[in-house]
């Protein structure tokens, strides 16, 4: 059955956005990731144009998000002081990343920067997972489950305008928060994500915070900044289409449920391994295309 | 098609005589894009209306030319090049109107039917219909971003060229079939028909087919740039109730 979606301007099949939606759904419900960098390039494939593709991506994942902050918002593991110091980081980076985005479309290299973002920030996030997860496993093997918590020293703790997060037990200066925040709002608004994938390591390993809240808070946090990134897209360019939303986002939130059903039967490590692989497959995908020499120099800009 | 005929005869009739008069019918005048559309073909048709008496049986065949172009604007066309190992877009050139569709169909092949000067005149040929009037400084061959242009867009199916296409039965009727491919834009699209004897056009009419979203799409699309506020948080509502009726949904069977 084939739609025409009204701000892209094409006809695309119904089953396939729905199955597509489907597929990133079962991931993020899988991996508790968002799953924007899936979607996004994905969109792209089948003929979205790469505008449009982006901002509707934001706004899909502020459905899976909401999903699945319900469940963490149950269970009490979202620190809302922390989140509110990431959201307006996120807000600003938000604001700083549509700006650019138009900039660059302008210019025309707007195809160039998000697929360069994809790669640099999926090849280190995919590398950096597969690496630890393929230890964590190795020595889970070796002597068992361990419990091994390092909290962050340093930077996070000399900087002024300290702020004592209680959910997270942390009494940290509030800038190390911010700062990621904005980046994780810059990316959020050049590539169509939430973020998560960047957010949640950072937020273990930079500030340090309890891993049992970290999905909950980044997941809030995430919620406002895909949400403002969709509204500065929607007034500024134009680009959210939101039939294609709405095909992506019911096959979405139905694949997320099953996704969360399959992910509880996996063990932790192999569930990494195995997103670690997505990413750097995703990754090698984007990559190769930039450095192999296309099959047509020419293209017609998207204005 | 007998029922068109006579009703084509009849108009030919009620009209004044000349040496060739071109009269012109569209299956549609409009298309409709809603949210199931697909692509449309349009059949369009006509009569060409000639004094017989003054015809000499010793003449040339007639041939019909048929455009149907889409709206005309400004587009840019880029080109890659190889910066530090990575392939980005470097030169640029606008081409200062193109047409967002455009198709051709003949009753015979092109150049034989039609000159380079009654081309260049009207306009007819893909390249001829695309106007790139200078290249900007330091690049030199303008040519091959028009020859992009066209390329890309033939493999996409918005621009097409079908030669013989057309059918002119006895120098008279005159039928062709174009399909409009699925990721068409709205705006006014024109027919025209040009009549041409060895090479010269000699008589020619054009018809506008308005291409217009309807009903759901057209409501989301004014929405979305007249109130893109408004639009914008239709569209979060629209993800937050999703996302929390999936949710308690699947809660509502696991019990």
């Amino acid at each position: 059955m084939q739609i025409y979606l009204p701000i892209a301007e094409v006809s695309v099949n119904a089953f396939l956005l729905l199955g597509l939606g489907g597929i990133v759904g079962l991931l993020s419900g899988m991996f508790g990731v968002g799953g924007g960098f899936l979607i996004t390039p994905l969109l792209f494939f089948i003929g979205v144009p790469p505008a449009v593709a982006v901002a509707t991506g934001a706004n899909q994942i502020v459905a899976s998000s909401f999903s699945a902050l319900m469940a963490h918002l149950k269970r009490k593991t979202v620190d809302f002081k922390m989140g509110l110091v990431l959201m307006a980081g996120g807000l600003v980076g938000s604001a700083l990343g549509v700006y650019v985005f138009t900039l660059l479309k302008q210019l025309g290299q707007v195809d160039l920067l998000v697929n360069l973002f994809y790669v640099v920030f999926l090849g280190i996030v995919g590398g950096l997972m597969m690496i630890e997860s393929l230890n964590a496993l190795r020595k889970s093997k070796r002597q068992g489950p361990t419990k091994s918590k390092k909290r962050g020293r340093g930077i996070a703790q000399t900087l002024p305008l300290k702020m004592r997060f209680r959910a997270s037990g942390l009494y940290i200066s509030a800038i190390p928060p911010f700062l990621v925040g904005l980046s994780v709002g810059i990316l959020s608004a050049i590539m169509g994500v939430g973020g998560g994938f960047i957010m949640v390591p950072a937020m273990i390993y930079i500030l340090g915070m309890p891993t049992k809240v970290v999905i909950g808070t980044s997941l809030f946090q995430i919620i406002f900044v895909t949400a403002f990134t969709t509204l500065l897209h929607a007034t500024t360019n134009y680009t959210v289409d939101i039939v294609l939303a709405l095909l992506l986002l019911v096959g979405g939130v139905i694949g997320a449920q099953f996704g969360t059903q399959i992910g509880a039967k996996l063990k932790a490590e192999q569930l990494r391994i195995a997103l670690a692989a997505l990413v750097l497959l995703v990754c090698g995908k984007l990559g190769l295309d930039l450095l192999l020499t296309p099959s047509d120099l020419y293209s017609i800009g998207t204005s | 098609m007998r029922l068109l005929a006579s009703l084509i005869a009849f108009c030919l009739l009620a009209l004044p005589l000349q040496a060739e008069e071109l009269v012109l019918g569209l299956s549609q005048e409009e298309v409709r894009i809603t949210t199931r559309f697909d692509g449309s073909d349009i059949l369009i048709y006509g009569a060409i209306k000639r004094d017989l008496s003054a015809v000499d049986p010793e003449e040339e065949p007639l041939h019909v030319i048929i455009t149907v172009a889409g709206p005309s604007g400004p587009t840019t066309v880029w080109r890659k090049e190889r910066v530090a190992g990575i392939w980005m877009n470097t030169d640029s050139v606008e081409i200062d109107r193109a047409p967002s569709f455009y198709a051709v169909a003949t009753t015979g092949p092109l150049p034989d039917i039609l000159s380079e000067t009654e081309d260049l005149r009207h306009k007819i040929s893909i390249p001829r219909a695309i106007r790139s009037v200078g290249a900007p400084q330091g690049i030199e061959d303008a040519g091959s971003f028009t020859d992009a242009l066209i390329r890309i867009r033939e493999r996409n199916g918005s621009y097409l060229i079908n030669e013989n296409s057309a059918e002119l039965r006895e120098s008279t009727l005159f039928d062709t079939r174009i399909t409009l491919p699925a990721n068409l834009t709205e705006g006014e699209y024109t027919t025209r028909i040009f009549v041409t004897r060895e090479g010269a056009v000699l008589t020619h009419e054009e018809a506008p087919i308005l291409v217009r979203k309807v009903g759901l799409e057209r409501w989301l699309f004014t929405l979305s740039r007249q109130q893109p506020l408004l639009y914008g948080l239709l569209s979060l509502a629209l993800a937050v109730a999703a996302g929390w009726g999936a949710s308690t949904f699947f809660q509502l069977i696991r019990r």
